[in-house]
């Protein structure tokens, strides 16, 4: 079949992942640009990228519940929080005079036990989902967030509490640790280089999952149920079944994503888990394009470098200010804003999201000179 | 005894303010099938308004109320204007999400209008007490009962007598049939809205009595909505019925959790209206009162 790319004879063939000779071209530059962008960018900007790869991977989590299985759920900060505090719990110091737990495990241990954790209160309350539908889980999941936010004030021994907190999991795995300066196969990596190559590595595997699981028959399956879901269950596609899938698999991604997250940041407080968390996670997805693995990761990334392209906004528009008080509107305001006013505006133009965006150009050229 | 009844009162009284909010709810939901997440940025923006016609202009405070419902309804039409009325016909997912967007924008504008102190909103009946035996009522809470019970019974009168009311429910029931009898549905979308975004200002400002306003009071609308799920979403008698009992709940708990289940922590009131959601729902997927969807294959 040399010459003729578009032409498959299979169905293997037409549902492989890179199914087209320009995307295995792109995405390997694409391998290779992200391997060698940390040791080009500066610090600061390299972690704000290993947050948006770890983000990218509690992205991809809620589409796989919202996006390919249509269960909304505004209920993914509650699974991100149990994976971080699992993890946190797992690594921390082994100490009798502190009042917070630690077991002083490894990253071996802690990161699949945070993935664990957060599926295990995925599997109990995915039996919400069973009997209820569209705008009822939306409420019962926001629900979720705010007992999961009582939960993690009171429980002061696992949490630390409000306003005290807690240190965040180490990533050390057998003695390496990624967060200190260290060599690797001769080169030496910074702290931010390491926590790069960490994130990077854990979201490809994920992500590559995340993608096999959706051209898979279970990927099939959350279509079905996601689309009609009746029509599914007279197909034979068992609704607890798959709706129990969803919520396990998509409250392990988040746990994952939990774990690794605060990684960065080093410290946890219980009341990083709120709504708005839950929130930008929606945004993240709906920006990016709904039931799209790579979709997912454009939209993490957004959202996470959002944040930094709003600090260089007060020198273009002076009535914003960068300070906490001054100005009619604080950078912080308008970051919170631009989150509500972008799902708005994705929401009425471009439903798939930046995905879609991508699609367009990318058709624009595939017509060219014929567009219309 | 005395402590049992006065934090039945309490309970009944914020109760009575979930009912408000819930009737809001209710009254968009059966019209345009979304579940307004603006309402608590609505609730906000019109408990602020109290507060600024109230205290900045310093106008009496019946006058800065009505301007405060006025204002909330008028910025709930914009809002059903700009955002909702282009959505018409898309999933009711992707509506609802974009009622979380608008609610985001709301309270981060209105927060920052607010400051970071806690603004009285100069209610008349401040921290004053009515005594009925041992019983010791705060007058904010009698108040608040009465005027829920009379704005609600106003509304189920003009839902049921008036010629707009039963285009409302018209719409309510099939929005093709009742356009065909000539029927405005878009009218009758900016009414509901409006009515809506009305019924938050004066449930912000009944929140407001008492401690006033900060920049965490928006999260008690978001607790209206267990007692809105609990009635059944598409009845506002049911959804009244969920709001009290939500209310109750959180009375007594707010007065014997600490001493009979201390060990769930402090604050645990503020959970409980969800974790009632979780069990009623459980049992009854489509709530007390609820219509059960009828599925056609």
């Amino acid at each position: 079949m040399r010459g003729r790319p578009s032409l498959y004879t299979s169905y293997e063939q037409d549902s492989s992942l890179l199914n087209t000779p320009v995307k295995r071209f792109w995405v390997g530059a694409l391998l290779a640009t992200l391997v060698v962008a940390p040791f080009r960018l500066s610090p600061d900007l390299t972690l704000l990228l290993a947050t948006a790869f770890i983000v990218s991977i509690g992205a991809i989590g809620l589409n796989i519940v919202t996006g390919y299985a249509g269960q909304v759920s505004l209920g993914h900060a509650f699974f991100i929080g149990i994976g971080a505090y699992t993890a946190a719990v797992l690594n921390g110091e082994p100490s009798t005079t502190s009042d917070v737990l630690g077991y002083g495990l490894d990253m071996w241990i802690w990161l699949p036990a945070a993935g664990l954790m957060a599926a295990l209160a995925g599997l109990i309350v995915s039996p919400l989902a069973f009997r209820l539908r569209g705008l009822y889980l939306a409420i019962v999941t926001l629900g979720l967030v705010f007992i999961g936010e009582h939960i993690f004030r009171e429980a002061e021994v696992v949490t630390g509490g409000v306003g005290v907190g807690r240190r965040a999991a180490e990533p050390e795995l057998f003695g390496f640790s990624f967060a200190d300066p260290g060599t690797v196969l001769g080169v030496p990596l910074a702290r931010d280089q390491g926590l790069y190559f960490m994130a990077l590595v854990v979201l490809v595997v994920m992500a590559l999952l995340a993608r096999n699981l959706a051209r898979s028959s279970v990927g099939r399956a959350f279509a079905a149920v996601r689309d009609r879901d009746i029509a599914a269950e007279v197909m034979g596609v068992s609704l607890r079944k798959h709706k129990l899938m969803a919520f396990t698999i998509s409250s392990f991604y988040a746990g994952i994503a939990g774990g690794l997250l605060y990684t960065i940041t080093r410290f946890l407080e219980p009341s990083s888990f709120g709504l708005l968390l839950s929130v930008q996670f929606i945004a993240m997805v709906l920006i990016g394009g709904v039931a799209t693995i790579s979709g997912s990761i454009l939209g993490a990334a957004f959202v996470t470098l959002l944040p930094r392209a709003i600090e260089e906004a007060p020198r273009f528009a002076p009535f914003i200010s960068a300070s906490a008080s001054g100005g009619f509107l604080t950078t912080q305001q308008l970051e919170q804003i631009l989150y509500g006013v972008l799902i708005v505006v994705f929401l009425i133009f471009e439903p798939r999201g930046l995905f879609g965006l991508w699609v367009r150009v990318r058709n624009y050229f595939k017509a060219w000179p014929f567009s219309y | 005894m005395t402590r049992f009844l006065q934090s039945a009162v309490a309970g009944f009284a914020q109760g009575s303010i979930y009912a408000l909010l819930a009737v809001g709810f209710v009254i968009i939901y059966k019209s345009t099938r979304v579940v307004n997440f603006a309402l608590p940025g609505l609730m906000i923006l019109g408990a602020y308004m109290v507060v600024y016609f109230g205290s900045v202009l310093a106008l009496n405070f019946w006058l800065a109320l009505g301007l405060a419902i006025l204002a909330a309804a008028l910025c709930a039409l914009g809002i059903e204007r700009l955002a909702i009325r282009p959505m018409i016909g898309k999933p009711v997912f992707a509506i609802a999400i974009i009622t979380i967007g608008i609610d985001i924008v709301l309270r981060v504008i209105v927060n920052d209008l607010l400051g970071s102190n806690v603004r009285n909103v100069r209610d008349p009946w401040g921290l004053k007490t009515l005594e009925l035996g041992a019983v010791v009522i705060q007058q904010r809470r009698v108040a608040v009962v009465i005027a829920a019970a009379v704005v609600v019974s106003l509304l189920l009168v003009f839902f049921k007598y008036t010629r707009i009311g039963l285009a409302m429910r018209a719409a309510a029931f099939d929005q093709e049939a009742a356009m065909a009898q000539g029927i405005s549905v878009g009218m009758v979308f900016a009414l509901s809205w409006a009515l809506a975004g009305g019924l938050a200002a004066l449930a912000g400002m009944f929140v407001g009595t008492g401690s006033g306003i900060d920049q965490q009071t928006a999260f008690v609308a978001i607790k209206a909505l267990p007692g809105v799920i609990l009635g059944g979403i598409d009845s506002i008698q049911g959804a009244i019925v969920g709001a009290l009992i939500v209310g109750l709940f959180e009375g007594f708990s707010n007065t014997y959790q600490t001493q009979y289940l201390g060990f769930l922590g402090e604050n645990v009131s503020q959970v409980v209206p969800y974790v009632v959601l979780f069990v009623v729902l459980l049992v009854r997927p489509y709530g007390l009162f609820g219509t059960p969807e009828i599925e056609r294959v």
